[in-house]
C-alpha cells in the first residue's frame, strides 16, 4: 500500500519553518495580484459615441488604404501605463482622467518658450484628419484615423534654437487621475514616471509627424492619450507619447521610458524595421488586428519617405 | 475515504480542470476574447498549462508537509490537463497564429529562446504523458518509471523561463509561478535529503517515530522493490 495516512504528529515537528515562511510569501503573492495599485479607484472612461465631434479635413496623401480598423478595437486594447499593465486597463480605468482644462508647457532651448491651452494650440494650424497605420512593438497593428495638426507647426511657432537637437515629450504625472502611477507593492516592477519619449529635431518636424487630438471623427478617448499625444507613425507605437503635458527642446538625446526601463530591448529610435528583431522575438511579422493571417511587417511601417532621415546611419545599431 | 467521497472529489477535480475551457468557450460565445483574441486564447491557454502543472506538483509537497497521501491520486489528472492545455496553446501557435508558415514556426524555435524553451518544456511532457497508462508503469517498472517521470522537473523550470522571458514590464505573475517552483521542487529536495540523512545516520529511522514525510512517498524506500514507485490514480 503506497497511500497511507500518516500517524498524527504536532504541525511544528512537520513543517519545516522555511517552507512555512515561503507559503506564506506565496499567500502574500497571491493576495497582492487582487491588489494591484488602482484597481480600487478604477473608473471607466466615457462612452466613445459620447465624445465631442472634432471637425479635421481629410489629408489628401495621408490616407493609407487598407481598412480602417474597428473603432471599438481601438477603444479597448491600448497599452498605457499609466492605467495598468494589461491591455483593457486603460479602458476600464481612464475615467479618472481629466482632459480639460489642460496646458501644455513648450520650453527649452527655444526663442519663445510659451504655456499653451489645449483649445488654442489645436489651432496653430488646420485640423486635417490622416489615416495611418500603427505598428505597436508587440507585433500587431490598427489602421487609425486621427485628427490633429502637424507638429512642425508648433515647433515654428516657438522657433528652435540653434542648440536644439531633440525633442521630448512628458506625459502627466497624477496618481489622482492615472491609478497605476500610485507607489504600490509593485510599483518597482513598472516603468518610471513620468513617461518621457523623445525625437531628433528633424524626426519631429517631419511632415508626418502629427501633434494628436481626436481620432474617428472625435476628441481623443482617455485611453488614448487624451487630450494631445504624438502619433509618428514609422516609429513603434510606445515612441507616441500620450497625455501631453511638457515639450521640451533639448541638446541631448532624452533618455526615454522605455529605453531606462530595457536598454538593450528599446532603443531611441525604435523605428518599425523587420529586419531587426527585438532581443526576445521577432519583428518579421505582424497580425492586422481584425485579420486572422498575419502579414509582413514593412520598412518603416511602409512609410519610406523618412528614409533620408537616416542616411549614412546603420539601422541595426541605432535600433 | 468512503466511495461516495471519492466520487465527489473525483468530480470535483475534473470540473476544476475543464473549468478555464469552459470558461474560454463562454467568453468566445460572449465576444469577451479582446481586440486580439488569437493572443489572448493563446495567453489563457499557456497561463492554464502553468497552472495545472504547477498543481500537479505541489500534491507530493502537500504529503510531505501534511501527511495527506489522497490527493496524490490525481497527479496523474493534472499532469495530463496540463499537457493537454498545452498541446492546446502549441497547437493554436501552430496553426492560427502561424497558420502552418513552417520556415518562420522554424526559425522562432532557434533563435527565440522563450519559443526554443517553452517547446522543450512541452516536448519533454510527451514521453510522460505516454507512459501514463497502468500498462506502461508496469512495463517500465516503478523504478524507471520514477526516474523517467522526473524529466517533469525539468519541464517545470523551463515553463517558468518560457514564462519570465515573454512577460512584459510590469507584470508579476511570472514571480510567483518561479517561487512556486521553487518551493514545491525545494520541498522535495528537502525531503530526499532527510532521508539520506536517516539512511547514513547509526541510529537511522528505526530508534525514532517513522517520518511521516517519507509515508507513501513515491520515491521512497518503504515501498516494496517490486512495485516501488508505481503510482496509484483514481482518475
Amino acid at each position: 500500500m503506497l497511500i497511507r495516512h500518516a500517524p498524527r504528529y504536532r504541525s511544528s515537528e512537520i513543517t519545516p519553518e522555511a517552507v512555512y515562511l515561503s507559503r506564506r510569501a506565496f499567500m502574500a503573492g497571491a493576495a497582492a495580484l487582487t491588489l494591484l495599485p488602482g484597481e480600487a479607484d478604477a473608473a471607466p472612461p466615457p462612452p466613445v459615441d459620447r465624445l465631442p465631434p472634432l471637425k479635421a479635413a481629410p489629408h489628401p496623401t495621408y490616407r493609407h488604404t487598407d481598412p480602417v480598423t474597428k473603432i471599438e478595437s481601438a477603444v479597448t486594447y491600448n497599452n498605457f501605463y499609466e492605467f495598468g499593465v494589461d491591455k483593457e486597463d486603460p479602458s476600464r480605468n481612464a475615467g479618472t482622467l481629466r482632459p480639460r482644462p489642460w496646458n501644455v508647457v513648450v520650453e527649452g532651448l527655444v526663442r519663445k518658450p510659451k504655456t499653451f491651452d489645449i483649445d488654442e494650440l489645436l489651432k496653430i494650424a488646420p485640423l486635417e484628419e490622416r489615416i495611418y497605420s500603427l505598428r505597436c512593438v508587440e507585433g500587431w497593428s490598427m489602421i487609425i484615423p486621427w485628427i490633429g495638426v502637424p507638429l512642425s507647426a508648433l515647433l515654428k511657432r516657438v522657433e528652435p534654437t540653434g542648440n536644439a537637437k531633440y525633442v521630448e515629450f512628458y506625459t502627466l504625472v497624477d496618481p489622482e487621475q492615472m491609478p497605476a502611477q500610485k507607489k504600490g507593492l509593485f510599483s518597482w516592477s513598472s516603468l518610471d514616471w513620468p513617461y518621457v519619449e523623445g525625437l531628433r529635431l528633424d524626426e519631429a518636424q517631419h511632415p508626418l509627424t502629427l501633434l494628436t487630438a481626436g481620432m474617428y471623427g472625435r476628441v481623443l478617448p482617455n485611453q488614448n492619450g487624451a487630450p494631445v499625444r504624438v502619433v509618428i507613425p514609422w516609429k513603434y507605437g510606445f515612441k507616441s507619447a500620450k497625455s501631453i503635458v511638457k515639450i521640451r527642446l533639448v541638446a541631448d538625446e532624452p533618455k526615454t521610458a522605455w529605453n531606462k526601463a530595457q536598454p538593450n530591448e528599446y532603443g531611441f529610435y525604435s523605428n518599425v524595421n523587420p529586419t531587426v528583431p527585438h532581443p526576445r522575438w521577432s519583428q518579421a511579422t505582424e497580425r492586422r488586428i481584425g485579420e486572422f493571417r498575419r502579414r509582413e511587417t514593412k520598412m518603416f511601417n511602409g512609410y519610406g519617405e523618412v528614409a533620408s532621415l537616416y542616411s549614412g546611419m546603420d539601422l541595426k545599431k541605432f535600433i | 475515504m468512503t466511495r461516495r467521497t471519492r466520487i465527489a472529489v473525483k468530480v470535483a477535480v475534473w470540473t476544476a480542470c475543464l473549468t478555464p475551457l469552459a470558461l474560454l468557450g463562454w467568453r468566445a460565445v460572449s465576444d469577451d476574447l479582446t481586440a486580439n483574441p488569437i493572443d489572448f486564447i493563446t495567453d489563457w491557454l499557456g497561463r492554464w498549462t502553468m497552472r495545472l502543472l504547477l498543481a500537479s506538483l505541489a500534491l507530493t509537497p502537500v504529503r510531505i508537509l501534511t501527511g495527506w497521501g489522497w490527493p496524490i491520486a490525481f497527479r496523474r489528472l493534472l499532469g495530463l490537463f496540463a499537457f493537454f492545455h498545452g498541446t492546446l496553446h502549441f497547437g493554436v501557435w501552430i496553426v492560427v497564429d502561424h497558420y502552418f508558415a513552417w520556415a518562420r514556426m522554424g526559425e522562432d524555435i532557434l533563435k527565440r529562446p522563450y519559443i526554443t524553451v517553452g517547446v522543450t518544456a512541452l516536448v519533454l511532457m510527451v514521453p510522460l504523458a505516454l507512459t501514463s497508462t497502468a500498462g506502461m508503469i508496469r512495463r517500465l517498472g516503478g523504478r524507471n518509471w520514477n526516474r523517467l517521470h522526473r524529466l517533469v522537473y525539468v519541464t517545470a523550470v523551463l515553463a517558468v523561463l518560457h514564462f519570465m522571458w515573454l512577460a512584459k514590464t510590469g507584470r508579476i505573475e511570472q514571480y510567483l509561478y518561479a517561487l512556486i517552483v521553487a518551493v514545491v521542487l525545494g520541498v522535495r529536495v528537502a525531503a530526499a535529503a532527510r532521508r539520506m540523512v536517516a539512511r547514513s545516520s547509526p541510529r537511522g529511522p528505526r530508534t525514532g517515530p517513522p517520518d511521516p514525510r517519507t509515508l507513501g512517498e513515491v520515491e521512497g524506500t518503504s515501498a516494496s522493490p517490486r512495485t516501488r514507485g508505481a503510482p496509484r490514480a483514481i482518475d
